[in-house]
């Protein structure tokens, strides 16, 4: 088997003798392990002692990458004398033909970080433009839904609201009956210290029908539907469907946005409310075990503990998560670019944000509303 | 030597075909049936040649293309690509041995257009990078694109620059064979003329041994040194294209000498097989 390592065999002195180019000079040749750096220590031995003279004729085989290799040995020129078969000279001359300078890589400046701030506060103010802009429409669009409700995309919003709703229910429960059993577990050891074993009740009552349960169910279908709506109407405009959409005079925002916003805002507090159940009923096995507390007084003081405005809030609040949920996520969904990599970045960005945006709106409720049922 | 096997076996031996397939049978299967597209066929492409796969639609060619690539495995059969067994083609270097012009493209949206072509030199992870974007840069320049297109996105391109821009990545590594699905489904006349001449050029520049399948007869006579067509679940002749048009069969008689392929058949006078 014939040696296809690429590599030079050179003279001995350099008095008209010929460097000698042996092997296979292709890509994946040179790539080869340890083979690089033999041949581009014998090219700049080659360059040290001027050798001129080049005989490509035992060179079984040279590809372009081979070929730009020996160019850039060259210094970009045809060297003083050279051997070479037709078509070894043929590969050579396109490479020589096509070889131009490579422009320098930009570096940084001041200036340019000065224009990439103003960029970002560019863009974050266009964000804040449309998402003000998808309220809006999604506010007309209701009214125009209110005036003519046959003609609403009723079929699509059941389908949500099962895609939605429907799934997500086994995994919130599992979820919230942990946290229930986690919270239950920590909170009791603590109470047993004052011996106020009694108020567990009142505290889990009020933590998670009030806040837990609620946040919980809004952070699992941020993460679960936000990045998927993001995702399927992302994917709608690479594929261009989107402007299909449009060139038919149907609005994306009664068509696409509104569906999803309507059935956030359905499910969302029913799904609040579920995996509020199922994280008390954790609590309630968690302080039955380590408490002694039995379920039948848990749910004997329950009503007393914790008022019916606290459910109320939990689900007003709801509502907006849900709402704000689908918004971000056809936000982002419809600012995607037609590439893949806009669309990884959108569907990150939508879940961060929804999450983000979640809390903050809690956090605004915990404010407003601090008088309520407690 | 240590070096490469596959690298060694990059060009089968003078005489060996460089794509042969063998009793291939393909078949989709459905809860209620069972198609089979491909019966017993065979086909056998020798090196230099620019073969062309037609057939009507639902006949399976581009599934052909893609079992020639190994990325459908056939129901039963053999398909031998380069000496190789197909199984064998994907491995790491594929790029080296043969290169594909998918319908659309495929060019990689996240990458810029130099980015694309320099992918599979790249992921070698061996050679310097000023090397890889000069030879990049060569490939662009080879089909066709300006030194300034190199830093666009692919999003940015016309249907003709994306063909080119996926040609040159094609080509990256000087692969022996090139398959192309459609080669100029999507351009406009003018385009598709500059893509077919280009094509032309290269395979006689590189040597290229070429498989295609196309629908647009302008292309299959201007380029096709032999023309494969696949009827009745086989490859029923796979001959010159002045003979397939002679071959006595109702799809060859529709598909040739139908209304929209007199126009073509004109060229098939205008241009007696020169490439």
């Amino acid at each position: 088997m014939p040696d296809t390592t690429p590599r030079l065999v050179t003279p001995s002195s350099s008095d008209g003798a010929q460097v000698r180019v042996m092997g296979h000079w292709t890509a994946t040749q040179l790539a080869q392990p340890r083979v690089l750096p033999v041949v581009q220590a014998d090219l700049s031995r080659a360059r040290e002692r001027a050798w001129g003279a080049w005989d490509l004729r035992s060179a079984t085989h040279l590809d372009h990458v081979g070929a730009q290799l020996l160019w850039d040995h060259w210094g970009q020129q045809w060297p003083q004398q050279l051997e070479a078969l037709p078509e070894q000279r043929a590969v050579l001359e396109r490479v020589a033909r096509f070889s131009v300078p490579l422009l320098p890589r930009r570096r940084p400046t001041l200036l340019s970080y000065y224009l990439g701030f103003g960029e970002g506060v560019l863009r974050a103010g266009d964000h804040l433009q449309s998402f003000v802009r998808l309220i809006g429409q999604l506010a007309l669009n209701l009214l125009r839904l209110v005036r003519a409700p046959h003609q609403g995309p009723w079929r699509d919003f059941s389908g949500h609201l099962y895609r939605i709703g429907g799934t997500a229910l086994p995994i919130t429960a599992l979820v919230g009956f942990l946290i229930g059993v986690v919270l239950a577990y920590l909170t009791s050891q603590q109470l047993r210290q004052f011996g106020a074993d009694a108020y567990i009740v009142n505290i889990l009552g009020i933590a998670l029908i009030r806040e837990l349960g609620p946040m919980l169910a809004a952070i699992l279908i941020a993460g679960r539907s936000g990045s998927a709506i993001t995702a399927q109407i992302g994917v709608m405009r690479v594929t261009d469907e989107l402007d299909a959409m449009r060139v038919m005079g149907i609005s994306h925002s009664f068509r696409l946005v509104m569906p999803r916003a309507m059935a956030l805002a359905v499910a969302m507090p029913l799904i609040s409310v579920w995996t509020t159940l199922a994280a008390l009923a954790g609590g309630m096995l968690a302080a039955d075990v380590s408490l002694g507390i039995t379920p039948r007084f848990f749910l004997d003081a329950l009503p007393q503990a914790v008022q019916i405005g606290n459910l109320v809030l939990a689900c007003t609040k709801s509502v907006a998560f849900g709402i704000l949920i689908a918004l971000v996520g056809c936000h982002f969904g419809l600012r995607v670019k037609p590439n893949t990599q806009s669309l990884g970045e959108g569907t990150t960005a939508s879940v961060v944000t929804s999450i983000t945006v979640v809390i903050l709106v809690d956090a605004l409720f915990a404010v407003l509303f601090k008088d309520v049922g407690i | 030597m240590s070096a490469d096997d596959a690298a060694e076996a990059a060009l089968p031996s003078a005489g060996q075909p460089m794509v042969e397939i063998r009793k291939l049978w393909s078949a989709f299967d459905t809860p209620e049936r069972r198609f089979v597209v491909h019966q017993d066929l065979d086909l056998t492409v020798q090196r230099g040649e620019v073969l062309s796969i037609v057939g009507g639609s639902g006949t399976g060619k581009t599934v052909l293309l893609r079992q020639i690539l190994g990325l459908e495995t056939p129901a039963q059969g053999e398909i031998r690509v380069l000496g190789q067994p197909v199984a064998d083609i994907g491995r790491s270097g594929a790029a080296s041995r043969i290169g594909m012009l998918f319908q659309h493209g495929a060019l990689f949206s996240a990458f810029s257009v130099l980015e694309n072509v320099a992918f599979p030199l790249r992921e070698l992870k061996a050679l310097p990078s000023s090397l890889v974007r000069e030879a990049a840069m060569v490939k662009l320049q080879l089909v066709g694109l300006k030194p300034e297109d190199a830093d666009k996105m692919p999003s940015d391109l016309s249907g003709g620059m994306i063909k080119r821009a996926a040609l040159a990545r094609a080509l990256i590594m000087d692969p022996p064979l090139l398959l192309l699905d459609e080669p100029t489904a999507g351009l406009d006349p003018d385009s598709s003329d500059g893509f077919v001449t280009l094509l032309r050029t290269l395979h006689r520049d590189m040597e290229l041994t070429v498989i295609m399948v196309t629908h647009d007869l302008d292309t299959l006579f201007e380029l096709s040194t032999r023309i494969a067509v696949i009827a009745d679940k086989k490859v029923i002749v796979a001959a010159a294209p002045k003979d397939v048009v002679a071959f006595q069969h109702p799809f060859i008689h529709d598909f040739f000498l139908g209304e929209r392929g007199q126009r073509a058949m004109e060229l098939l006078r205008e241009y007696p097989f020169a490439v």
